[in-house]
């Protein structure tokens, strides 16, 4: 009937195939991208949840001894520092995540030599308020662990999705860049080692 | 040489951009296909506390929808118990998904360790502290007794009473999946323009010329089409994934798809 029907037919079909396509690129990764933000506020809230704690410790540990001053002092001003790093979610670059990195790692290091040094004054240690507080230091910096795994899981799918060909093209049109990673800080586990294990 | 000078480049390019995938991965036990709330890999229990601890727990998740799962391993193979049991618990979804009100005991055999994971919905009510107090001061005395079956009882009952009335029997609403209309339109349409220009070649079919036009097209469709049906399998179904959706509240629908964030305590006998 007509002739030129068909080649229509078959262009109409291929655009709204390739347009589907890259909608469907195009929401997945979005979707990746905002799980990896919510997995980001999810990270710095187990990290305020430590700051909250770090300031009720510092409180017992002066409360009940007058000792270590330069040691308090130290974990004081590094919560201090690590409270002023934040992060936008929606502005996760790598300069900024380094940055609130090496705050939170100050203050991780700080407070590991606070509780070793704790060690050595078994009135505070058997303190049913500082037993606690170690307790739910425990559990939160267990909580730190997982959220930043999960982000790290999160931005590995993101990425992924955004570099496997032909998506990588795409990501170039619609503008999603390769998201960063969370890195362990140096020497935080032999840390876990020393503060936590005890019975 | 060049030709392998390039292999050594594309395997390091594929080692770095596979390097990543290799992160954090622990090794966690699938979802099993029987979900109950006893799982005795280690052997810690007789079959009969097993079975009378299974009752107990699926009769409280019954009523109140809290799902406490206890399981015991031999083994942690150096994982860090805590990170562990959240990542585990997280995997198989334990507690409602809407509530998050799951609780998983962990008990490694061989490191002599437990750990209690909560559920983000439940970690305001059983705080690190009250976890530890219950482990250290209930269970790790029968423990270190050897009455297993003992300290999992009074732990649990111990745990029932500091959760007690909060989250009592609410219904919990089955939720509809909305039909993906979308997934089956577009098909329709294809399949709707194939009878049409099939239907229409038909009617042709004796003209002049004509002949040897009927075959060839098919190729193209084909490869078209079968793209297309790629395009659309890939697409925006891809993003989140959940588990299943508690239907009765209890373990009778399974794990509801809690989520956990590592909150929790543990102990050592």
């Amino acid at each position: 009937m007509k002739k030129w029907l068909i080649p229509i037919i078959v262009i109409v079909i291929v655009g709204f195939g390739f347009y589907s396509w890259t909608k469907g690129f195009n929401n997945t990764a979005v979707t990746l991208q905002e799980d990896a933000k919510t997995a980001w506020s999810n990270v710095e809230s187990a990290y305020q949840r430590r700051n909250d704690l770090i300031g009720n410790l510092v409180k017992t540990v002066q409360g009940a001894a007058d000792f270590e001053r330069n040691t308090l002092t130290e974990v004081i001003e590094a919560r201090a520092k690590a409270t002023s790093v934040n992060v936008d979610a929606n502005n996760l670059n790598p300069e900024s995540i380094k940055q609130f990195e090496q705050a939170q790692g100050g203050l991780t290091s700080a407070l590991s030599r606070l509780l070793v040094s704790v060690e050595r004054y078994p009135d505070l240690k058997s303190n049913q308020n500082f037993m606690n507080l170690q307790t739910q230091l425990e559990g939160t910096e267990n909580r730190i662990n997982v959220e930043r795994n999960r982000y790290n899981e999160t931005v590995g799918e993101y990425n992924k999705h955004i570099k496997i060909f032909p998506n990588s093209i795409f990501a170039g049109w619609f503008g999603f860049e390769e998201m960063t990673r969370y890195q362990a800080d140096e020497g935080s586990e032999d840390a876990k080692e020393v503060e936590f294990n005890f019975d | 040489m060049i030709f392998n000078r390039k292999i050594g480049i594309a395997s390091l390019i594929l080692a770095l951009l596979f390097s990543f995938s290799a992160f954090a991965q622990l090794n966690i036990p699938d979802k099993p296909k029987k979900e109950i709330s006893v799982y005795d890999g280690a052997d810690f229990l007789k079959d009969d506390e097993t079975k009378q601890l299974r009752q107990k727990l699926e009769t409280y998740a019954d009523t109140t929808s809290t799902q406490i799962v206890i399981a015991t391993i031999n083994s942690l193979n150096g994982e860090y118990i805590g990170t562990y049991a959240a990542e585990w618990a997280e995997k198989w979804g334990i507690g409602q998904k809407d509530k998050d009100n799951g609780l998983l005991i962990l008990v490694a055999k061989a490191d002599s360790k437990i750990w209690f994971t909560t559920g983000y919905g439940i970690e305001d009510r059983l705080t690190d502290a009250t976890s530890k107090t219950i482990i250290e001061n209930i269970i790790l005395p029968e423990f270190r007794k050897a009455n297993y079956y003992e300290g999992l009882d009074k732990g649990t009952d111990a745990v029932f009473e500091v959760l007690a009335g909060k989250f009592d029997a609410d219904q919990i609403q089955k939720q509809k999946e909305e039909f993906p209309w979308a997934f089956f339109i577009f098909p329709f349409i294809i399949v709707v323009v194939i009878i049409i220009i099939a239907t229409r070649r038909k009617n042709k079919g004796g003209g002049p010329g004509s002949g040897h036009r009927n075959s060839s097209p098919d190729l193209l469709d084909i490869l078209i089409l079968g793209s297309m049906g790629r395009s659309m399998g890939g697409g925006s179904f891809g993003g989140s994934s959940s588990g299943g959706f508690g239907g009765g509240g209890g373990f009778s629908g399974g794990f509801g798809g809690g989520s956990f964030g590592g909150g929790g305590a543990g102990g050592s006998w």
